[in-house]
């Protein structure tokens, strides 16, 4: 059963299907590498952008991807709404970040329920002319419909590391990561910093929401099935390395895609957290960790 | 820091406010036969089971306006299940010993009708179920009916019609792949197409699930095309059809046949956006819009159905479901009438003995409360044109080709001359 | 003393439970109580690892199910009583407990909770793959008789569920009331203070995972025979890690009470809504009382009453 071949797409269909997973994720590496917000309810932020771009598509026919960027302040806005809600009540209080756990779980439910009353419970799909049509260079298939995801989400990381490393912003909420106390110090409030970062987090959801219902039909409580999936890559690249998180989306596309090709699609998953645990076992801060 | 009691207590108490609301309009008229269930409002099967709600509550409103039944009037009593099975047993004894109703129908799905099933049959109850697969086939209950028309072989209904169409092809097909869902339906359904395919003589050469979860399927259609079936049968729920078909097209694999059970392809919110691309796809059904399918009443239902789904938010055509569940009340309904009470033995042992003319046509059960025959059709998408929903509700777009007591089209042969 | 008068008590509470089983006939009841009951447990269960020593447990939902299915791999393969599936989900689900321990020694905080999470889809996996515990198709599962107690077998599940609560509670309060628990609570507040001070933090840790994976593991031991039906969407569902990690955060964590207030408040809460309400707004409810708990009353109930009691003093 073994080719060349299948080998390739495989590996290609992991990178694609990995792009996709560093755009999902990129929201959680922020606000828990980052800001250690464990902000449980970021998928159903996702499914949010999904139904924005669903709306939008649906009624003017706008590409999904537009309509991502176009709500990006938009959920920009939102996150800065729900890091006020939470700083107020967790962080200032000095809070465990385990209250906050609970607080986004109940949020995760709020946004479930508020979609299936405003949309209902029918699968989502979106219309555009790409989806379903595809590139061959040689032996190698590459679908529209996963490249735009995976092209996608590499821009938005590399473009988030640059302007963490890069702008002051950026180095400021860099440096919230590290020692927010040197920050007030230096006459920045850390509290604002932050809060520019998780809405910068939300942001990159809608983006990433759009490119989910690219991919396959959306329905509002399909974000539970991410948790984990977000929160493993986030873990397994190690904590506060944007870049990790990107090699460790590719590590489990790739290991999902391989497994699906070649011993059986049922198993793919289980090897993916699989291969969580092992890491974590062995590196516990992930194989990029501070 | 007191002041946030009353908010917290604030809470609760419109909670509970909420629930008296909730009981209060149960007892408005005299006397109203009560029929209680879960039902799926919310969570995986919400789709389905809300579809159905609207159906039951069209058929409650049809038969009050007819004076109801006995001369009483119907009234429901309902719970969602969350389609989750664990709430199941709470619901129907709080249904039966706290609201006390007389008869007790099932909710949407075999996950949510079992663990309702020894609650039943500890109290003797008749019990009508939808879209159970197999529930009694441990069992063995005699009250218990079930409306699907999947037959003696549950398993096996939703795959005949696409192997025997395929065996009857020349040349025959000679190898098959067989994917699906890592779920009940999907898992029912693969378990009677490995039936189908070893008594047709068809070698199997692919045989693997895939999580429900899966976002890409590229990888898996791959694998399917290096093992070169000459058909391909997928049994999936809606987010799998959508992504075995697009990545199917991606990856150019055609088979001579494609499809079998995949469910999702019966919903207008999947039909429209998928468009000419379910062109050539074989897929099972229950009830489509052909001539040889009309049956007394069907339309005048679906009259009634299609606008109130569009104001409810659920799905619009409503081909797949709501005519089952109107149904299986019909049954019910024909039966307290003629029985002339509410007594369960005795509507039991009438609608094992007697045949129902129903929307969906004639029903007659068997011993073991399936449908005595199977009617699960074989169809197939042909001349899909754009994304219009209209198109879906005229004859020629669906087409009948199994059983052929209702066909009316023919298979076209292989996938790919559909697609062109 | 207290010990005393509190095992006279759950004695008393257990008794109470096998005499409503006489008058009552009004099966909801049981089906409610056995619903909420099972909540106290595996909040006790969660609260354990949880809140004593502040490792956080993802995947209750795991621990659960796998007590279920060694239930139903028993009753598949030999038929086997109440008891011995209760005492085998106990110790498989132990076992896990103590093997996850084991391989996330070194892991801190929410890496643990990562683990655990990851360890749920594992496990789920391999269910949905085992043909022979029903795999992904479910197994309907046949009660036996309910034996000469009882009238019906609902009865006999509630009385067992309310034994196995208040063994978890007995459980938890002698945890709370020993040195183990102090030396959890040294885990909890700063663990290389603790390792430093010679706490022996490896040894306590794994025995809270082990003793805590013990518990869910029997909380899940009667589920076949309480829904007949077993499949794995059910048994692994969210709402068990949800809720067994909220429930002692809306009653209080540093305390055995905790748990049972947040348990008897939530699992009533959710029961109520879904036979009153019955639309999306139950899990609408769920969601805003989580949200408004943990913002409102951050110490969780206790912390409220605490509170209260010490303003009235001053």
């Amino acid at each position: 059963m073994f080719s060349l071949d299948l080998f390739l797409n495989a590996l290609v269909a992991g990178v694609l299907l990995g792009g996709f997973y560093a755009a999902v994720s990129l929201g959680i590496s922020i606000a828990f590498g980052l800001l250690d917000v464990v902000n449980i309810g970021h998928p159903i932020f996702v499914i949010l952008g999904s139904y924005a771009a669903f709306v939008l598509n649906d009624a003017y026919g706008l590409d999904p991807l537009l309509s991502g960027v176009l709500f990006a302040p938009v959920f920009f806005l939102i996150g800065v709404v729900v890091y006020q809600v939470y700083y107020l009540s967790f962080e200032r209080k000095g809070e465990s970040p385990l209250r906050g756990l609970v607080f986004f779980f109940g949020l995760l439910f709020i946004i479930e329920v508020a979609l299936l009353l405003k949309f209902g419970v029918d699968y989502r799909l979106i219309e555009a002319p790409y989806i379903g049509r595809s590139i061959h260079i040689g032996e190698v298939g590459i679908a529209f419909r996963l490249l735009v995801p995976c092209v996608v989400g590499l821009l938005m990381t590399l473009a988030i590391t640059q302007f963490l490393s890069r702008t002051f912003y950026g180095r400021a909420i860099k440096g919230v990561a590290q020692d927010s106390l040197a920050l007030r110090l230096m006459g920045i409030d850390p509290v604002r910093i932050k809060t520019i970062a998780f809405g910068l987090g939300i942001a990159t959801a809608s983006v990433a929401g759009a490119l989910l219902i690219m991919i396959s039909p959306v329905e509002p409580s399909i974000g539970r099935a991410y948790i984990g999936r977000v929160f493993a890559i986030a873990v397994l690249g190690g904590l506060g390395s944007i870049g990790g998180t990107l090699t460790a989306a590719l590590i489990l596309g790739i290991a999902e895609s391989l497994t699906a090709t070649f011993s059986g699609p049922s198993w793919s998953l289980a090897v993916s957290f699989g291969i969580l645990l092992l890491v974590l076992a062995v590196r516990p801060a992930g194989l990029f960790g501070r | 820091m007191m002041r946030r009691w009353p908010v917290v207590g604030v809470l609760i108490a419109a909670a509970f406010a909420l629930s008296c609301v909730g009981d209060a309009g149960a007892q408005a008229t005299k006397q109203p036969i009560r029929i209680g269930f879960g039902m799926a409002l919310t969570g995986g099967l919400a789709a389905n089971g809300q579809g159905a709600l609207l159906a039951m509550q069209i058929w409650r409103d049809d038969v009050n306006k007819a004076g109801g039944l006995l001369g009483r009037p119907v009234e429901f009593t309902y719970y969602d299940d969350q389609t989750n099975g664990s709430t199941v047993p709470g619901i129907y004894t709080k249904l039966l010993d706290v609201d006390k109703v007389d008869l007790v129908v099932s909710g949407y799905g075999t996950n949510l009708i079992a663990p309702a099933m020894p609650i039943v049959m500890e109290r003797k109850l008749l019990f009508m179920g939808l879209f159970g697969l197999g529930n009694n086939e441990k069992h063995k209950y005699s009250r218990y009916f079930q409306i699907a028309p999947n037959g003696p072989n549950p398993a096996g209904s939703f795959s005949e019609g696409f192997f025997e169409l395929a065996a009857r092809q020349n040349p025959k097909p000679k190898t098959t792949a067989l994917v699906g869902d890592d779920a009940e339906f999907p898992q029912h359904a693969l378990v009677g197409a490995r039936e189908h395919a070893k008594r047709l003589g068809i070698q199997v050469v692919y045989d693997k699930t895939y999580p429900p979860s899966t976002v890409d399927y590229t990888p898996i259609v791959r694998a399917i095309k290096a093992t070169n079936p000459d058909i391909v049968f997928v049994a999936s729920y809606p987010p799998g059809s959508t992504g075995m078909i697009l990545a199917a097209q991606e990856v150019g694999l055609e088979p001579k046949m494609f499809g079998g059970g995949m469910v999702g392809l019966h919903f207008t919110s999947l039909l429209t956006k998928l468009g000419p691309k379910l062109n050539g796809i074989v897929d099972y059904g229950f009830w489509v819009p052909e001539p040889t399918m009309k049956s007394p009443g069907v339309e005048a239902f679906l009259q009634k159905y299609q606008p109130a789904a569009v104001k409810a938010g659920v799905d619009p055509l409503g081909f797949y479901l709501p005519p089952w569940a109107y149904a299986m009340m019909q049954v019910l309904g024909q039966a307290i009438e003629a029985t002339k009470g509410l007594d369960q033995q005795k509507l039991a042992e009438y609608i094992h003995a007697k045949e129902f003319d129903t929307v969906v046509g004639k029903v007659k059960f068997g011993p073991d409360g399936e449908w005595l025959k199977h009617r699960t059709v074989a169809m197939q998408f042909q001349n899909i044109k754009g994304n219009d929903v209209e198109q879906f509700r005229q004859p020629g777009k669906q087409v009948v080709l199994w059983p052929d007591e209702f066909k009316s089209g023919n298979l076209i042969y292989p996938y790919s001359a559909a697609r062109k | 003393m207290q010990a005393r008068w509190l095992l006279a008590l759950a004695g008393v509470l257990i008794v109470g439970a096998f005499v409503v089983t006489r008058t009552v006939d009004n099966r909801y009841v049981y089906f409610a109580a056995y619903g909420i009951l099972q909540y106290v447990l595996l909040a006790t269960a969660w609260n354990i690892l949880g809140g004593y020593t502040g490792y956080v447990n993802f995947g209750t939902g795991a621990f659960f199910a796998l007590g279920a299915y060694t239930s139903v791999f028993l009753i598949q393969a030999v038929q086997a009583p109440l008891v011995v599936l209760i005492v085998a989900g106990g110790l498989v689900s132990g076992l896990l407990g103590f093997g996850i321990g084991y391989l996330t020694l070194r892991l801190r905080g929410v890496f643990f909770s990562i683990a655990t999470l990851a360890l749920a889809v594992v496990l789920e996996t391999m269910m949905v793959n085992w043909e022979y515990v029903g795999g992904a198709k479910g197994i309907s599962i046949i009660r036996p008789s309910a034996g000469p107690l009882f009238t019906n077998y609902v009865q006999l599940l509630f009385v067992v569920m309310a034994a196995l609560a208040m063994g978890a509670v007995a459980v938890a309060w002698f945890i709370e009331h020993s040195r183990i628990g102090r030396g959890f609570a040294t885990i909890r507040d700063n663990e290389e203070a603790a390792e430093c001070m010679g706490v022996p933090t490896l040894r306590l840790k794994l025995l809270a995972t082990t003793v805590s994976g013990c518990l869910m593991g029997i909380a899940g031991a009667p589920f076949p025979y309480y829904i007949t039906f077993v499949e794995p969407v059910s048994a692994f569902n969210l709402s068990y890690a949800v809720n067994s990690l909220a429930m002692p955060m809306v009653g209080g964590t540093t305390s055995w009470v905790g748990p049972i207030i947040g348990a008897v408040l939530l699992g009533t809460l959710q029961q109520l809504a879904t036979v009153t309400i019955s639309s999306e707004l139950n899990l609408l409810i769920v969601g805003v009382v989580l949200v408004a708990f943990v913002v409102l009353a951050p110490e969780g109930i206790l912390g409220l009453l605490r509170r209260g009691t010490r303003r009235t003093r001053a």
